[in-house]
């Protein structure tokens, strides 16, 4: 692997939000990021339920070299805890996935979930105000209308700009288990959301239905032996989409074929060999990310060390595979222990599909070129981070002598974890959230 | 991967570390376990009849209690609504819109 991985793109630090204190309240913690369709808004969501939307300013014209910065748009709590009495279930605020939708008007609509419910958000602007009223005074008061000798038309005045959100729809109930996956159909009209048995069909205008298209829940509990753990519909045709599962499986169903879609279409796996196979096999081929590629004509799962391409043409086999962090197969037994190995990483594509990225431990998070082949380790640190001065590339010391300025696997920060990314897009822009902070770089421009 | 014949993989040496600290790990690989642990996720019990009828016996009796740190509510102590977390939603905006 050498420098320079990622098309030669040179990476420089641009901003980073959230509290500077190492002392992480649960609430601040991550839990997706997302850029909407042109980029030009940038929304995370956290253990907290709350949603923060960030805007990037309009280019300035005389600061030719950065590109604007993303400042505080909106912000709302999207999901409170909630407790299932019937089931005695804590149901957890968290948000597990944001996605846009592409914008049709002036106002911006996405779909935010925590376990069990979803929900449609409109976030529109106010640059105006009537004033004038004829029964009402300035603040609001009603006036004894036989005080009212004249009439007036109101007129629209300026108002200092205020962004609100408000949640325009709410799909609850329709889920049993948690629900890991939202994914917007290329129809514009309908979405799926999937749990770890079921993925449903939701139309986004009707709350109180939902079509369930994948049912994999065994009728004896007692033979489960593997669960949904990601979906998406593909990004051009209306009647496809995938799922992953914990056994390292992806699923690809057309919904044409029938209306319960339990029977694949195409099943993608990779044949393992049976002699290498150990305790932990299985839980480190769990894929935790799906995603299609803009062209959609392949997709990338991630595994607890690994970044597959497939293409969608060829199932028996990935076309493409990088190791993230291989020398992490040496520290199973404890990963085990410490829960780390089923941490769920998650993956992204830039805007031309040639490059791909994913997070790792040590606040580390790796690109891989596609058609170079090479491939760059960096850190979102809040140390030698200079705006404009281009970011350093990390080497982790799997074994024997160390070199300078490398990091022994031994000396790495397992709490600092990059679970979630996301690609601006159309620039090179990427947004990388650590436990609670949001960096964002930029490459750099001359 | 070429893997040399005479070299056992890493793999394999993590899986003899752990069933060497954990004898009786189960016996399917990864497993179903697990798999229905994370489907619980969640759960948490609170036996209302217990709670009433204690409170009914024991009025001025001092009941026993939950140790402060202890995160599950079921058997063989008396759950009191104070020992139930509070589950209530974060009024504090988010840092990073701080």
């Amino acid at each position: 692997s050498g420098a320079g991985g990622g098309n030669d793109i040179q990476w420089c630090f641009s901003q980073v939000k959230g509290a500077v204190d190492d002392d992480v309240a649960e609430a601040d913690i991550i839990s997706t990021v997302e850029f909407n369709h042109s980029g030009e808004l940038l929304a995370t969501g956290d253990k907290g339920g709350r949603v923060v939307i960030f805007q990037q300013e309009q280019e300035n014209k005389t600061q030719s070299h950065s590109r604007g910065e993303y400042n505080v748009y909106s912000t709302f709590q999207s999901h409170e805890p909630e407790f299932d009495y019937l089931k005695s279930l804590e149901i957890e605020e968290k948000i597990n996935k944001i996605r846009w939708l592409p914008q049709k008007n002036a106002a911006q609509f996405l779909l935010s979930t925590n376990d069990k419910t979803i929900k449609l958000w409109k976030i529109s602007e106010r640059d105006k105000r009537p004033e004038g009223y004829n029964l009402k005074e300035e603040d609001g008061r009603y006036r004894d209308p036989t005080t009212v000798t004249t009439l007036r038309v109101p007129v629209f005045r300026p108002m200092d700009l205020m962004v609100e959100a408000s949640p325009r729809r709410i799909f609850a109930n329709a889920h049993t288990y948690h629900i890991n996956s939202i994914s917007i159909n290329s129809d514009y009209e309908t979405y799926l959301s999937a749990d770890d048995l079921r993925i449903n069909l939701w139309h986004l205008e009707i709350t109180d239905r939902s079509f369930n298209i994948v049912d994999i829940k065994p009728a004896n509990m007692e033979e489960l032996t593997e669960v949904i753990t990601a979906a998406e519909f593909h990004p051009n045709s209306c009647n496809t989409f995938v799922y992953s599962s914990s056994k390292g499986t992806i699923r690809l169903c057309d919904m044409r074929a029938s209306a319960l879609c339990d029977r694949h279409s195409k099943l993608f796996e990779e044949p393992e060999d049976p002699s290498n196979r150990s305790f932990f096999s299985e839980i480190i081929s769990s894929i935790s990310d799906v995603k299609f590629s803009h062209s959609g004509r392949y997709m990338m799962t991630r595994d607890y060390l690994s970044v597959k391409i497939w293409d969608l043409n060829m199932e028996n086999r990935p076309v493409e595979t990088y190791q993230v962090h291989e020398y992490l197969r040496s520290k199973l037994c404890s990963l085990y222990e410490n829960d780390c190995i089923f941490d769920k990483f998650e993956c992204c594509w830039n805007g031309s599909d040639s490059i791909v990225m994913t997070g790792s431990y040590n606040n580390f998070f790796r690109m891989f070129d596609r058609n170079t082949k090479r491939d760059i380790t960096l850190e979102a640190s809040r140390e030698n981070n200079k705006p404009r001065t281009v970011l350093k590339p990390r080497k982790v010391c799997a074994s024997g002598k160390r070199k300078k300025d490398e990091i022994s696997v031994d000396s790495l920060d397992f709490n600092k974890k990059i679970l979630h990314t996301a690609w601006h897009p159309k620039e090179n822009i990427i947004a990388v959230a650590t436990t609670n902070n949001l960096y964002i770089f930029q490459d750099k421009m001359n | 991967q070429e893997m040399d014949d005479k070299v056992i993989s890493p793999e394999k040496v993590e899986e003899a570390k752990l069933k060497a600290r954990y004898p009786h790990l189960g016996q399917k690989p990864g497993g179903s376990d697990f798999l229905r642990k994370r489907l619980q996720k969640g759960q948490k019990y609170f036996d209302s009849g217990d709670y009433n009828m204690a409170k009914a016996k024991m009025k001025n009796k001092q009941l026993p209690t939950a140790a402060p740190d202890k995160t599950e509510v079921t058997g063989d102590h008396i759950p009191t609504p104070q020992d139930l977390p509070q589950r209530k939603p974060s009024l504090v905006a988010s840092k990073l819109a701080g």
